[in-house]
């Protein structure tokens, strides 16, 4: 299995690098339509064809790679500060606390997770925003639940009762020795959940509630194509090749991370 | 799960050995008493957030569609809408509870109407996604729970890459391939039981390849165990032992992996519908999503929980049934 850790890696910064520099890949305008040549397959001119609107479906996949990864690269990191902030609220206010946020977190557990997403969208209305907040509002339970679980697993470790010792308030103690030691789990966490929520991402980009067009978007780009199905089948392989390669690149580095740390505490 | 179900044992121990209730009708009552509080917990958050939307109530309730005075009194009076906000709260409990989720006024009819017509369709493609869920991994689990190598790692690779498969891009490919280019199976939504074969293996496909590997895992984990000599000792066929003695053992995991795979069914059949243009809640959520038709979304997300919380509840007595370690926790 480590053996398809590097590969992983790499395909990963390839993705971040596209994701942040697309010019540096295509220098075709992504929006750019030709009428002249409408679902074009393949070739030297538009390498994987174009779209039906005459548009280069190489440059699409490129520009859409930062929309496409950030609503769930978004997601994730919304829900990752969210989550530790009531993990840890939860784990040092106090019983009271603890009590409501934890039931908090069961009531958000209790609506399937695509379901509560669709209400987000329905008060914000859709776009990438909202379709982020969305998703971490359905995956912040379980950063809060290992935030938790860490803050009250390190409370009782002895540098943790030195430092009470030595005089440090608990606000100190909370930031300066114990949340550096529970990120591990939570980073971990963050890289497991990332490969579903760009799925997730890319499914409400599909039925629309994404961002708006004409952004390149892999999920919206897949949406366009469905029309097109029985005469062009490029503009449907394509953008969903690259999401899947996106979601097995992050799955095997989040596995090797989570099999690493594993070890480590065995 | 397993925590939730020791509870009640651990008690009935510290209370003393007289009173050993750790029946099934004790667990259900626990686990439903505790749904029942987290779906009241669900019910007041979204009064909440009709409370916090920009507009009166009963402009969020309307979605901006045009209505006559009269209706728009109405709307005030059903919800008590002038009353103070603790009145307002007891009256939309009442609603709820009632199973009154009032009109659509972008869909011009009731809510309970719309959801009737459209929910069959969609709990249809669910429960067979679950069935082919269960049959499929069982099947593979046992196929792929080799002593060779590389046969388990095939399986779990393969099963790696089912799992990145955006479940929506898979429905287009099987709509490419066996509608368009083979003309196995009808395109556009149809009703009919070939109309559900594509819908149902986009959505399956993931939830089984998970399913395939946490049985697997479960499958060698028990095929270590000491009764697997003994049963082999005398004599029984590899796939009588597996089926017979040790599918039990795995079907613990996958059993609570059961709960949380239907949570997510319920959201995946929404997108596979409208890949697959099906009838179902599916195009009517997000239709009611466009257009900030808040009775109807409120209502389907109340519902949905209110499904997945009672299949949770299954869940858990399937679990004390497969496992008698669960039962006997506490004696």
């Amino acid at each position: 299995m480590a053996k398809s850790f590097w590969p992983g890696a790499v395909v990963l910064t390839l993705l971040a690098v596209l994701a942040l520099f697309p010019s540096l890949f295509t220098g075709t305008d992504p929006d750019a339509a030709d009428l002249n040549a409408t679902l074009q397959p393949p070739s030297g001119a538009h390498w994987l064809g174009t779209d039906q609107n005459g548009r280069d479906l190489y440059a699409r996949i490129v520009h859409g790679a930062g929309p496409s990864l950030l609503i769930g690269a978004g997601a994730v990191g919304l829900a990752l500060v969210a989550g530790v902030l009531v993990g840890v609220a939860a784990a040092q206010l106090g019983r009271t606390v603890d009590q409501v946020l934890s039931r908090s977190l069961d009531v958000i557990l209790s609506v399937p997770g695509l379901l509560l997403v669709f209400l987000v969208v329905a008060v914000l209305g859709p776009g990438g925003g909202p379709a982020s907040v969305g998703l971490a509002v359905v995956s912040l339970p379980g950063f809060a639940r290992v935030a938790r679980a860490e803050v009250i697993r390190l409370r009782g470790a002895h540098y943790v009762e030195a430092a009470h010792g030595f005089g440090w308030s608990r606000a100190q103690v909370v930031l300066r020795h114990i949340l550096p030691n529970a990120l591990g789990p939570v980073m971990v966490l963050a890289t497991v959940t990332l490969g579903a929520m760009i799925v997730a991402g890319s499914s409400l980009s599909f039925v629309g509630l994404g961002p708006q067009p004409p952004t390149a978007e892999w999920g919206a780009m897949l949406a366009d194509s469905q029309e097109f199905l029985a005469v062009a089948w490029w503009p449907a392989a394509f953008p969903g090749a690259a999401i899947t390669v996106a979601v097995l690149a992050v799955t095997v580095v989040g596995g090797h991370l989570q099999r690493r740390i594993e070890r480590g505490r065995t | 799960m397993a925590g939730v179900l020791k509870a009640p044992a651990a008690e009935a121990v510290a209370a003393g050995p007289p009173r050993r209730r750790t029946g099934p009708a004790r667990l259900v009552l626990v686990r439903v008493a505790a749904s029942a509080a987290v779906l009241w917990g669900a019910v007041t958050a979204t009064f909440c957030l009709l409370q916090v939307m920009p507009g009166g109530t009963a402009d969020v309730l309307l979605a901006r569609s045009a209505v006559t005075p009269e209706v728009r009194d109405r709307i005030i009076a059903e919800y008590r809408l002038d009353d103070p906000l603790a009145a307002q709260y007891l009256a939309y409990l009442g609603r709820i509870a009632r199973g009154e989720f009032g009109d659509s006024y972008v869909l011009r009819r009731p809510v309970w109407d719309a959801i009737g017509s459209q929910l069959p369709h969609t709990l249809l493609l669910v429960l067979a996604t679950l069935l082919v869920t269960l049959v499929a991994s069982v099947l593979l689990a046992v196929v792929s729970a080799h002593r060779r190598r590389w046969v388990r790692s095939s399986f779990s690779a393969a099963e790696s890459l089912v799992v990145a498969l955006p479940p929506f891009w898979l429905g287009l490919l099987l709509l490419t391939v066996f509608s368009f280019n083979l003309h196995w199976f009808p395109a556009i939504g149809s009703s009919s039981l070939s109309g559900l074969v594509l819908p149902t293996a986009a959505l399956a496909a993931g939830p089984v390849a998970v399913m395939t590997g946490v049985l697997r895992d479960g499958l060698l984990r028990a095929l270590e165990e000491p009764f697997v000599v003994t049963a082999r000792s005398r004599g029984i066929g590899e796939l009588a032992l597996r089926l017979r003695h040790v599918l039990r053992h795995a079907l613990l995991p996958a059993t609570t992996l059961l709960g949380w795979i239907a949570g997510s069914l319920i959201g995946g059949a929404v997108i596979i519908e409208i890949v697959f243009s099906r009838q179902g809640i599916g195009r009517m959520v997000l239709f009611a999503v466009e257009n900030k038709d808040m009775p109807v979304v409120i209502a389907i997300v109340l519902l949905t929980a209110a499904v997945f919380v009672l299949v949770n509840i299954a869940v858990d007595i399937l679990v004390w049934m497969i496992d008698p370690r669960t039962r006997e926790a506490g004696s």
